[in-house]
């Protein structure tokens, strides 16, 4: 018997199907659910559209943006490193590079709560609650003295609060302001009125990465067989442990996600906001050198201790309970199961 | 290399790094000397008259690298980061070695990432590209739904609009990829996204002069960008291929939009989302950064359009001279995001005087074209400079001329004209000039 009247009832179920959400040319896709869109359709415009309902204070919020913010902006919205700083920075937009924070520069609330929402914290994105965005946002808005400490910040009072910069922006204005660029014909003799002369050269400032690749893999190769050399003598006494299931050290490794913002594993690792890890596992704690660690850390490691895999796991399961004063923001691994794995997975590391 | 070629000069050598370069001066002085008079060879060349390992051997067979990478030799020409200019290699930026490529595109293996979260990894099966807003119907589209629209090719540069950035206050990055490597040029297979937008429908839109379109990628940075109507009809493109492939994971992997001749930061990439609004969603990347701060300490937004831009790949400071005096061939690209590239001219002197310079193939619009000025250099000093002009009359300024207008604080959209300073030596250096 012929497969062809299979086909056509086939092809009839599919036209059907596709046919009942679709009005569009090639009938293509199928119609979003209410709740997708919800749960994508997150941004918020300036007028305050797409704001969640809740609150917050930046009292609320204080304890939370220095778990969840500080390692990186500083307890102040001040900054760490080459990271953002959010607070400060006014009367500095028309000096010689400016300091653009959220109070300086920002020329609309929305996007304040809009890119915490959706993008913050770094590497741990869309955890927070529409409140605790409430209160962090309102936390921002107090470290750049824009709202006071117990002030309540909420989709009703959100559009009362002004920004000092907003009215710094205008719309492209080059091809007036610069309509001067556009020309009959360019200059092709005699362009300069006085003899041209080098008036600055990049070499003085020498900021240029030396290296080619292939030299620093060499040099990285070479490092690690000094590396190798070095700790050979070591390793005949060290006790020999299990090597770690690589399932799990490949879980450990999507748990690492967490930490990769502060800290750097592998070849070439180098100190961060956090300590590179290289080796940690079974290694006396605060140690790595070159890393400036907090004072409750340096204790910890006169006292002698060393990253077993149980205190490790302690630690990740909630750093600041563990060791109180610890410069490590994380909030810490819930799971039993992602401890072991990142674990597992830090093992990999001499 | 010089015609007189010594055995010691083994295949396993690589091309002059900067560096060895520079401690090898006197080396290439004699050498100088030996190219002038190489015509008289002395004695046989052993690369022609004794049989070679791979003349004589076998090489490689079939399948023993089922997907290629470049030969061995080639490996210094790789994408490059600057450490000190972010905090993190996850939210950052590294650069095309433009310097030693050559033609119009870009291959992907070396082509510049930019990333506000890091590179993810999402499976065609996992994707979903959503439409939604002031649309008829709001609709999802998986990926193979995205293979039955009709599909165009075009080729089309992308710049971030920072790149050159570093260079405002002064000359600061040595080396042709530091200064403009924030580029590249690929040839895009996609749906127009205007034959998505009109599958949803855009009645309900109803006046769309004042419409805009919010995108957004599927990373954790949700980067988003708003984009009016007008150009989201023109030529905006939703793109799953890259010169003939897919895209890298580095480059949106599998779907990225493309917004021809506009700062690549609204190229989203791993495009999940396209809302239809009434007004501008003002986001991080749109406000906060990508706005250009002026000298009185007020800030142009919404500056999109990538101005006419060139630069000279080599010589430059990565690229020396290094065969001495003679016929030297001067190359580089130039590009506009205003359309096509008409006229690109070459200065020697910082821009006293200059001669038009001779296009590769005819410039096409919104793509890089390259440019080439064939030299017999006498071996003194030059102050070398490319002007590129386009098909709107649109001239590339002097660093002078733009910071008259703009100042120096603009950190993004510096076109300016690049001078290199080249050497008797060959050594070349990134410079200002007056």
């Amino acid at each position: 018997m012929s497969k062809f009247p299979k086909l056509i009832a086939g092809t009839a179920v599919a036209t059907l199907i596709a046919g009942t959400a679709l009005a569009g040319p090639f009938g293509l896709g199928r119609e979003a659910l209410p709740e997708e869109v919800a749960a994508w359709n997150l941004d918020i415009a300036p007028d305050g559209t797409g704001l969640p309902e809740g609150s917050g204070t930046a009292e609320d919020g204080e304890m939370l943006f220095s778990e969840s913010c500080a390692a990186c902006h500083g307890e102040f919205a001040e900054g760490v490193g080459r990271w953002p700083v959010l607070a400060g920075g006014f009367g500095t937009l028309d000096r010689m590079d400016p300091v653009k924070t959220v109070g300086s520069y920002w020329p609309y609330l929305s996007t304040v709560y809009d890119y915490v929402r959706r993008s913050m914290p770094f590497g741990a994105a869309q955890t927070m609650s529409d409140d605790d965005v409430y209160a962090l946002t309102a936390y921002i808005l107090y470290s750049n003295s824009i709202m006071e400490y117990d002030e309540v910040l909420s989709n009703e009072t959100f559009s009362e609060i002004e920004m000092p910069n907003a009215d710094g922006f205008i719309v492209d204005n080059r091809e007036e302001a610069e309509a001067h660029f556009w020309k009959d014909e360019p200059c092709m003799e005699n362009c300069k009125d006085a003899p041209v002369e080098i008036t600055m050269r990049a070499t003085i400032l020498d900021v240029t990465p030396e290296e080619t690749a292939a030299e620093e893999a060499a040099a990285s190769e070479e490092a690690a067989a000094e590396d190798t050399a070095a700790e050979a003598p070591a390793e005949e006494t060290e006790v020999a442990m299990a090597e770690p299931d690589p399932a799990l050290v490949e879980e450990g490794e999507g748990v690492f996600r967490k930490c990769k913002a502060c800290h750097k594993v592998g070849e070439g690792a180098r100190n961060g906001t956090g300590p590179a890890l290289n080796g940690i596992v079974g290694h006396p704690a605060g140690a790595v050198e070159g890393f400036r660690y907090s004072n409750a850390m340096q204790d910890a490691a006169a006292d002698g201790l060393v990253w077993t895999p149980e205190e490790l796991g302690a630690f990740l399961a909630k750093p600041r309970d563990y060791m109180r004063g610890t410069k490590m923001s994380f909030v810490g691994l819930r799971d039993e199961e992602e401890i072991k794995a990142v674990i597992a997975y830090l093992s990999t590391f001499e | 290399m010089t015609r007189e070629n010594k055995v010691d000069d083994t295949p396993e050598r690589k091309g002059p790094s900067r560096r060895g370069f520079l401690t090898g001066t006197a080396a290439s002085g004699a050498a100088l000397l030996a190219a002038t008079a190489a015509r008289a060879q002395t004695a046989p060349d052993p690369l022609i008259t004794e049989v070679q390992p791979w003349a004589s051997g076998l090489g490689e067979g079939v399948d023993a690298t089922p997907y290629g990478l470049p030969i061995k030799y080639e490996d210094d020409v790789v994408r490059r980061n600057v450490d000190w200019l972010t905090a993190d290699t996850i939210s950052s930026i590294n650069f095309t070695p433009i310097h030693a490529l050559d033609g119009t595109i870009t291959p992907q293996g070396c082509a510049f990432e930019r990333h506000h979260s890091g590179a993810i990894e999402l499976r065609k099966e996992d994707y979903r590209l959503m439409i939604n807003g002031l649309v008829d119907t709001p609709l999802v589209f998986t990926y193979a739904d995205l293979e039955r629209f009709p599909r165009e090719i075009h080729t089309y540069f992308l710049e971030c609009a920072a790149n050159t950035g570093m260079e405002w206050a002064g000359a600061q990055l040595n080396g042709a990829q530091f200064t403009h490597g924030m580029i590249h040029n690929m040839e895009y297979s996609g749906v127009p996204l205007r034959t998505l937008l009109e599958e949803a429908g855009l009645d309900t839109a109803g006046d769309l002069s004042d419409k805009w379109i919010y995108v957004e990628g599927a990373d954790a940075s949700s980067n988003g960008r708003s984009i009016p109507m007008e150009k989201a009809l023109d030529d905006v493109l939703v793109a799953f291929k890259a010169n003939g492939e897919a895209l890298r994971k580095e480059h949106g992997y599998p779907v990225r939009l493309v917004v021809p001749g506009w700062e690549g930061n609204m190229w989203v990439k791993w495009l999940r989302r396209i809302e239809v609004t009434d007004q501008p969603i003002e986001s991080r990347e749109e406000t906060s950064k990508y706005t250009d701060t002026l000298a009185d300490g007020i800030s142009r937004k919404w500056t999109w359009v990538m101005d006419a831009k060139s630069v000279i790949t080599s010589p430059s400071p990565q690229m020396p001279i290094t065969h001495g005096a003679g016929p030297l061939v001067i190359t580089g690209m130039a590009w506009s995001g205003r359309g096509a590239i008409t006229r690109v001219d070459v200065s020697l002197d910082g821009g006293m005087t200059w001669q038009p310079a001779r296009l590769g193939k005819a410039g096409d619009s919104k793509a890089l074209t390259r440019f080439y000025l064939d030299i017999d250099w006498d071996g003194s000093e030059m102050l070398i400079q490319s002007r590129a002009t386009d098909e709107t009359g649109y001239v590339q300024p002097t660093k002078d001329a733009l910071r008259e207008v703009r100042g120096e604080n603009s950190i993004y959209h510096n076109n300016c004209i690049q001078t290199w300073h080249v050497k008797e030596n060959g050594e070349a250096e990134n410079v200002e000039v007056s």
